[in-house]
């Protein structure tokens, strides 16, 4: 019972606050929105008895990426009527994207209901082996079977992390930089000195 | 307490239900209640060393004093900026309370007194912490005002920079202990050092994580000398410049509730939570739930004391530390300790 109310709760929660993210006309609320869609879609995993994956859907979705679009969107000073002009301009190709996604859906389902998929049973319970804690399942693939698959994928990651910074680095001249080293090792006796002038002669510095 | 719920003729799943709200009021309330002392407890400690009195007015010793401005806030008028974007100006302190509160969830007080007792304890722990940052956001954005706009910003930048060396930090922990789980965290820190002493702080690898993991949590919960979000000399009161009456009273209980768990979590991960400090019999007599107090109370004595001495941090500096610092230690420590535990055969 209360099984199904949470699926109806988190799911109708997911694909609303998922429509409304395209609908609404403020960027930092669609943002915000999409956040609420991520927060669903963990609790979602918990029902499947994936909690490890909901807790880093968190952790990672919701704790940094979507920080940082919220980041990007909140400086953005976005001109909607130059935005909805484009739109008959942009419709085609919106369209197409939108088939796309109709045929992988029709056939992920198709697929699934031919009943190669076995990942979570129907009644709620968990797609985990029995005996073993969710970290310690995923671990255990991850790092044995998967190896070299979970290596290549950090790769590929670090590839695309310097290629990101590689694009955006760029050397500015005329910039006086701080070494804070050298700034720590300043002491004051190096730093400062007492004078006492006389009146009326000034100081030689 | 299921069971004794059960015990008065209801079913299971009642009775579960009742037990957890049971639970959870019994948590929060005292946690109300001493965010409310802990703010006095600030004030006196702060004012003690800058040789003032501190609140002495209100009831005996000033005991009284938060209440007195608890009452003033909630007397006030709710003024909502015309500008602001209203519902996220109300959302934001609602959210950083009831996230501040959140967390509270897993921590052990005592042997089984944990609200739920699930195996991603400390997973969930850093969920809900790196949550917080959508209420400082928020408010920032939708007051609709440049001083709030830029703490956000400022906020932002500083949790998200220390959460990625807390998690490190947390990762070390976690592979010394075995477990997620928060309770079995605590029981793996029982006579950790020379079988006596309980806690990972006495274990060499580990004493420079937990002061990394100190201060962290000071730029985590944004105190002094982190408290760049809130710097009154550059930003008026950073993002909370427009808030005025129960939303304020809000951000203001978030915040205090925020540093006692990094309290409880210091306590917690690496002074032995609810296990006494050295592993003899005679001590073990005095209950966990004490133990875990005094040392929560300790920790939070130390946050004081860094806020009345120690000043604040540029900018730069605090960007500095956290990712040109504490980032490459803690993850050499990583490599360290896993290096030292499979060396050792610590997972055989």
């Amino acid at each position: 019972m209360i099984h199904v109310i949470a699926f109806y709760l988190f799911a109708v929660m997911t694909v609303a606050s998922g429509a409304i993210t395209i609908l609404s006309r403020n960027p930092v609320h669609s943002v915000l929105w999409l956040i609420l869609a991520f927060f669903n879609a963990a609790g979602l995993m918990i029902l499947v008895g994936a909690e490890f994956i909901a807790m880093l859907l968190v952790i990672v979705y919701v704790g940094a990426v979507a920080v940082l679009f919220l980041f990007v969107v909140m400086m953005l000073d976005i001109d909607f009527a130059e935005l909805r002009a484009g739109f008959v301009r942009y419709f085609p190709f919106g369209a197409l994207v939108a088939i796309v996604l109709l045929a992988e859906m029709v056939l992920g389902i198709g697929a699934y209901r031919a009943g190669s998929l076995t990942l979570g049973t129907p009644n709620g319970t968990a797609a985990t082996p029995a005996g073993a804690s969710n970290i310690e399942a995923i671990g255990a693939l991850l790092y044995s079977r998967y190896l070299f698959l979970f290596e290549a994928a950090g790769i590929i990651l670090l590839v695309a992390m310097i290629g990101a910074i590689v694009l955006t680095h760029r050397q500015r001249g005329g910039t006086r930089g701080q070494n804070v080293d050298k700034q720590n090792r300043r002491r004051p006796e190096e730093a400062t000195f007492n004078v006492k002038p006389e009146v009326g002669k000034g100081v030689q510095l | 307490m299921t069971s004794f719920f059960q015990s008065l003729g209801m079913t299971h799943d009642w009775a579960w239900f009742v037990s957890t709200i049971c639970g959870i009021l019994l948590i929060a309330l005292p946690l109300m209640l001493s965010v409310a002392m802990i703010i006095y407890a600030d004030r006196k400690i702060w004012a003690a060393m800058a040789l003032r009195r501190g609140p002495n007015v209100v009831g005996p010793f000033g005991l009284l004093q938060s209440f007195a401005d608890g009452l003033k806030v909630f007397l006030q008028e709710t003024i909502v900026p015309s500008a602001a974007n209203k519902g996220l100006f109300l959302i934001a302190p609602v959210l950083t309370f009831s996230l501040a509160l959140l967390a509270w969830a897993v921590i052990p007080f005592n042997g089984g007194a944990i609200l739920a007792d699930i195996n991603i304890g400390l997973l969930y722990v850093l969920a809900i912490s790196s949550l917080g940052v959508y209420g400082t956001i928020m408010a920032g954005w939708a007051s609709n005002s440049k001083y709030p706009f830029f703490s956000a910003m400022r906020a932002s930048a500083q949790m998200i920079s220390y959460e990625v060396s807390i998690g490190f930090i947390l990762i070390c922990v976690v592979l010394w202990s075995g477990t997620f789980n928060m309770n079995g965290i605590v029981l793996a820190q029982k006579g950790h050092v020379f079988g006596i002493i309980n806690g990972f702080v006495a274990n060499p690898l580990l004493f420079p994580m937990w002061v990394m993991f100190l201060i962290s949590s000071l730029a985590e919960t944004q105190r002094a000398p982190f408290d760049l979000t809130e710097a009154e000399s550059e930003l008026v009161a950073g993002y909370q410049t427009e808030y005025s009456s129960m939303a304020f009273a809000a951000y203001w209980l978030g915040e205090y509730a925020n540093v006692l768990l990094m309290c409880a979590l210091n306590a917690t991960l690496f002074w032995g939570g609810w296990l006494p400090p050295l592993d003899i019999p005679v001590l073990y007599l005095v209950p966990g739930f004490i133990w875990f107090l005094l040392k929560v109370l300790f920790f939070f004595f130390v946050f004081s004391w860094v806020k009345a001495t120690v000043p604040r941090y540029r900018y730069d500096q605090l960007m500095r530390l956290g990712w040109k610092v504490f980032l490459p230690v803690s993850l050499l420590f990583v490599v360290i300790v896993s290096g030292y535990l499979m060396a050792t055969g610590h997972f055989a």
